[in-house]
């Protein structure tokens, strides 16, 4: 890998001669090594899951979280450098409560997506800050919006998405997402299909260790508000999974 | 000694205080606002046909009170804001937005500020609302208002006469007769009666000159 941008790829205020920005294309490889992560839109919600690998039996489980509240109606879900996720998610929350204190009324997920890009732009700026080494989905259920799902890259891109997955295994996982029909689908049914995605797709059990399911999401059922995934869902769906892959055999 | 600035000027150099009554009524579909025309500096009228029916935005008004540069910058503020969040957010602000704006300015500077601001408008989330903004920051949600240095002479009145659900013309002839009776009895308000109703339409202003305001009890 070295080699790559010699010379051009010391400092983010450094353009290569093909107008590219090294250091933010690195950080975007910190990401790729992560774990991944999926979010989905569905038609009453917006479903997060993160496929955490488990380092150590000594770990207490739930521990090293990759989802996040913001607010009591917004979720993010990172990948990457889970440090500098915190960072940002911690700015997030900052963003929201001030304007929750000044006008009243709950942040838009719009306008907190577009903060946090604003945001997360400022350190592709400089020589002695470097960019942030992690992608966010940032995910809403509005009654009447409807489910909104944002994903936030180091180059502060943020696109709008009916599904999408950050991380390593992020190619497999969008083609799965793409087979299947978001706007029928309820959040009951996304937490199957994610754990289907997470385990089957994306795990590789001969080569990774033990893996754990993070899970939460935004829906009607939860009234708006962000909250994980009850354990007992999770765990039927690892069950169904596990029916899924004997009925294959 | 015989000082001239202090004996014939000093209303001069007083602080710009706009008296004032100001009204603000919610009726069926929307809400009327009111206010008189006076700005006085002491006892000199400054202004005689004052404005004080602030646009904050579209559909969104405020009634000041209090210091007049203090409400006019704190105004500015606020329609600024409103103006650059409706942009951020593709739609226009509430007036319970608005309302909570001005409640911030107020209340994080009171120690420096002497404003007190009536907040009126329509939105379609809640209608037509009114909120009172008093001297200290706080923040009311009321059916009516009513504001400055004339509103003491019209507490009876606005308790005996106020009905929920007026139509137009109603509530047009509860504020109007109002301000009159405010004019007509505070030295702060004087001049003319200006009126905007704010409903999903928009905003109408209207103005009832001295000659045609109505003369209630007076030898």
């Amino acid at each position: 890998m070295s080699g790559i941008g010699t010379g051009y790829d010391l400092y983010p205020t450094t353009f290569s001669p093909d107008g590219r920005i090294f250091q933010v294309e690195y950080a975007h490889k910190a990401v790729e090594n992560s774990s991944t992560a999926i979010g989905l839109c569905c038609k009453d919600g917006v479903v997060f899951g993160v496929e955490k690998i488990i380092l150590s039996k000594m770990l207490v489980e739930g521990t090293n979280r990759r989802v996040f509240s913001v607010g009591e109606h917004i979720g993010i879900a990172t990948a990457g450098l889970t440090a500098d996720g915190r960072r940002i998610v911690q700015n997030a929350r900052q963003e929201a409560k001030n304007y929750e204190n000044f006008t009243s009324d709950i942040i838009p997920i719009h306008v907190l997506t577009e903060r946090l890009s604003i945001y997360v732009q400022v350190f592709t700026l400089y020589n002695y800050i470097r960019p942030f080494g992690c992608s966010l989905m940032v995910g809403s259920y509005d009654e009447e919006k409807g489910p909104s799902l944002y994903c936030i890259e180091p180059d502060s891109v943020a696109l709008g998405f009916y599904g999408c997955a950050i991380g390593k295994g992020k190619q497999e996982a969008k083609t799965e997402i793409s087979k299947l029909k978001l706007s029928e689908m309820t959040c009951k049914d996304a937490v199957k299909e994610i754990a289907k995605i997470l385990i089957k797709t994306v795990h590789d059990e001969t080569k990774e260790k033990e893996m754990e399911l993070e899970m939460s999401w935004i829906c009607k059922e939860t009234k708006g508000k962000h909250k994980l995934v009850p354990k007992k869902l999770i765990e039927e769906a690892v069950e169904w999974v596990k029916g899924q892959e004997n009925e294959e055999d | 000694m015989f000082n001239f600035e202090k004996e014939f000027l000093s209303d001069l150099n007083k602080e710009v205080k706009t008296g004032t009554t100001v009204m603000a009524v919610t009726f069926k579909g929307g809400v009327i606002i009111a206010a008189d025309s006076r700005t006085s500096s002491g006892s000199y009228a400054v202004n005689r046909v004052t404005d004080k029916l602030t646009p904050v935005h579209d559909q969104i008004y405020c009634l000041r009170s209090g210091s007049a540069a203090d409400t006019q910058i704190i105004s500015s503020y606020v329609s600024y804001y409103t103006n650059m969040f409706s942009i951020e957010e593709g739609s226009k602000p509430t007036v319970k937005k608005a309302a909570h704006m001005f409640r911030e300015f107020l209340y994080q500077n009171k120690q420096y500020l002497h404003a007190a601001i009536i907040c009126a408008g329509w939105d379609p989330i809640e209608g037509g609302s009114v909120y009172s903004l008093p001297l200290g920051g706080s923040i009311v949600k009321q059916p009516f208002a009513t504001g400055g240095s004339g509103s003491t002479y019209l507490y009876g009145y606005c308790d005996m006469n106020f009905k929920e659900n007026m139509t137009e013309e109603e509530a047009e002839k509860f504020v109007t007769y109002g301000i009159t009776e405010a004019i007509a009895r505070d030295g702060g308000s004087g001049g003319i009666v200006r009126k905007a109703i704010i409903d999903k339409n928009g905003v109408r202003r209207k103005t009832v000159y001295g000659n045609k305001l109505k003369k209630f009890w007076e030898k």
